[in-house]
């Protein structure tokens, strides 16, 4: 398969309440590397295997939350030609100049109907893996902290997910991967799309407030990897939700946990990989525990209710 | 020398726990097993553990404003896992798991008086209608 058009996860900018406490998390617990600030006091970071200048932004701010997430695509024309389908189909963009974002290009930004901002953007500078491009090492064994491969896909929560799925897979080219289905049998309590091969690029739940977030995810090697990363959370005191565990959807391996800021983080690895022939997967409402959690098979209060 | 833990007392319950004080009020509660507060993200951010304090000392850190207006903060409202006591405190729960569209998803640590989601049935019919368009 030739990937076109959106490329990947791209960057999520996080608001936190206290910058300093948050730069040490993400540097030393999460094992992120800082590429940089700006004048407006952001803090960039990035994966340490990923290639361009931020996947992460930080934003210091009196509330929690997610101010955007951004979509990588392929090129400048793949840039204008999105601009101009999301016009077309009513939906009002906005040009963030070049270089607003620490070495990263044009952005096109909009909102979907769930109420969040959501920008595509085709360039970054490439910053460059800490493996290299020559004769390259792998990264197991210095570095501190959690060290994720990448920022890998969000899950937004919101009223409107069903204009939400219409303008991903009929505007910008996703496809629904998974859904799960509310009691009534017809109505999505949740959906997972993609944008890749991969199980899901962005995944959305409806809920009664727009514009939240539930969590913003890192993808690690392994299931191993992930123990790793509870051990470090615990050494570290972090605030988890649940895991580690596994999910039935994806059926990716998973811990949630929070940032100093009470912003909802994943770690995972596995899950499957999707292709366009690969059918759609319905959840029913009688199994939606095991769904989410396919080892407690049961929903928690937290996962549905606790959002910033 | 000055006391390291505290009897924290739930107004709605009467029950107390002791909690040390370098942990937060919220987090007191969760080492011994005790309910009465819900609990999220325990990091100042998401506001479903919110509290009143009526009686008694205690420092706090940043929390969001979203859920605790400077006025609140001022007058004894506050996430309880960004607070920590430095002496006995007696706290009102305000705070409450929000209504979800699975609502039945029973509130674990909802407590008495106070409205979770509801039994059965879920809560589809309050959201924005679907869009058509």
């Amino acid at each position: 398969m030739g990937m076109t058009g959106v490329l990947r996860p791209g960057h999520a900018q996080i608001r936190v309440l206290d910058m300093d406490e948050s730069v040490e998390f993400y540097t030393n617990v999460m094992g992120l590397q800082e590429t940089g600030r700006d004048q407006s006091g952001r803090v960039y970071f990035k994966c340490r295997q990923e290639h361009d200048h931020s996947s992460l932004v930080l934003r210091k701010a009196d509330h929690a939350g997610m101010d955007f997430f951004a979509f990588k695509v392929l090129s400048k024309a793949a840039l204008e030609e999105y601009d101009q389908k999301l016009k077309a189909a009513g939906v009002a963009t906005e040009r963030i100049p070049a270089g607003e974002m620490l070495e990263t290009g044009e952005r096109v930004r909009f909102k979907i109907p769930t109420g969040h901002t959501i920008e595509l953007y085709a360039e970054k500078k490439t910053y460059g893996s800490i493996c290299g491009y020559n004769d390259p090492e792998v990264d197991v064994i210095d570095g501190p902290g959690i060290r994720p491969v990448r920022m890998d896909h969000a899950l937004i929560y919101g009223g409107d997910i069903d204009g939400n799925l219409k303008l991903f897979t009929e505007v910008l080219g996703f496809s629904l991967v998974e859904r799960v289905k509310l009691e009534d049998g017809k109505t999505d309590l949740g959906t997972w799309i993609t944008c890749s091969t991969k199980a899901h690029d962005l995944a959305m739940v409806r809920h009664a407030e727009d514009a939240k977030l539930h969590h913003v995810s890192f993808m690690m090697e392994s299931w191993e990897q992930v123990l790793r990363a509870a051990d470090i959370m615990s050494r570290n005191r972090v605030s988890i939700d649940i895991g580690p565990t596994r999910h039935g959807i994806t059926q990716g391996t998973t811990i949630y946990f929070f940032d100093p800021s009470g912003n909802r983080l994943e770690t995972f690895a596995g899950g499957y990989q999707w292709y366009p022939d690969t059918p759609p997967i319905t959840w029913s409402w009688e199994e939606v525990g095991r769904g989410i959690f396919y080892h407690d098979r049961k929903l928690n209060d937290a996962f549905l209710s606790v959002v910033t | 020398m000055s006391r390291t833990h505290y009897n924290v007392t739930l107004e709605e319950t009467g029950e107390s726990y002791r909690c040390a004080g370098f942990r937060s009020v919220l987090e007191g509660m969760e080492a011994l097993g005790k309910k009465g507060i819900p609990v999220g993200c325990r990091n100042g951010g998401c506001g479903v553990c919110k509290v009143r304090v009526i009686e008694g000392d205690y420092t706090r850190r940043v929390m969001s404003r979203q859920h605790v207006s400077a006025t609140e903060e001022a007058s004894g409202y506050a996430l309880s896992c960004r607070i920590s006591p430095t002496s006995d405190l007696r706290i009102a729960v305000l705070g409450k798991m929000k209504k979800n569209v699975c609502g039945t998803v029973a509130p674990a640590n909802d407590v008495g008086g106070m409205s979770g989601s509801g039994l059965s049935g879920h809560t589809v019919q309050t959201l924005p209608p679907l869009s058509s368009t």
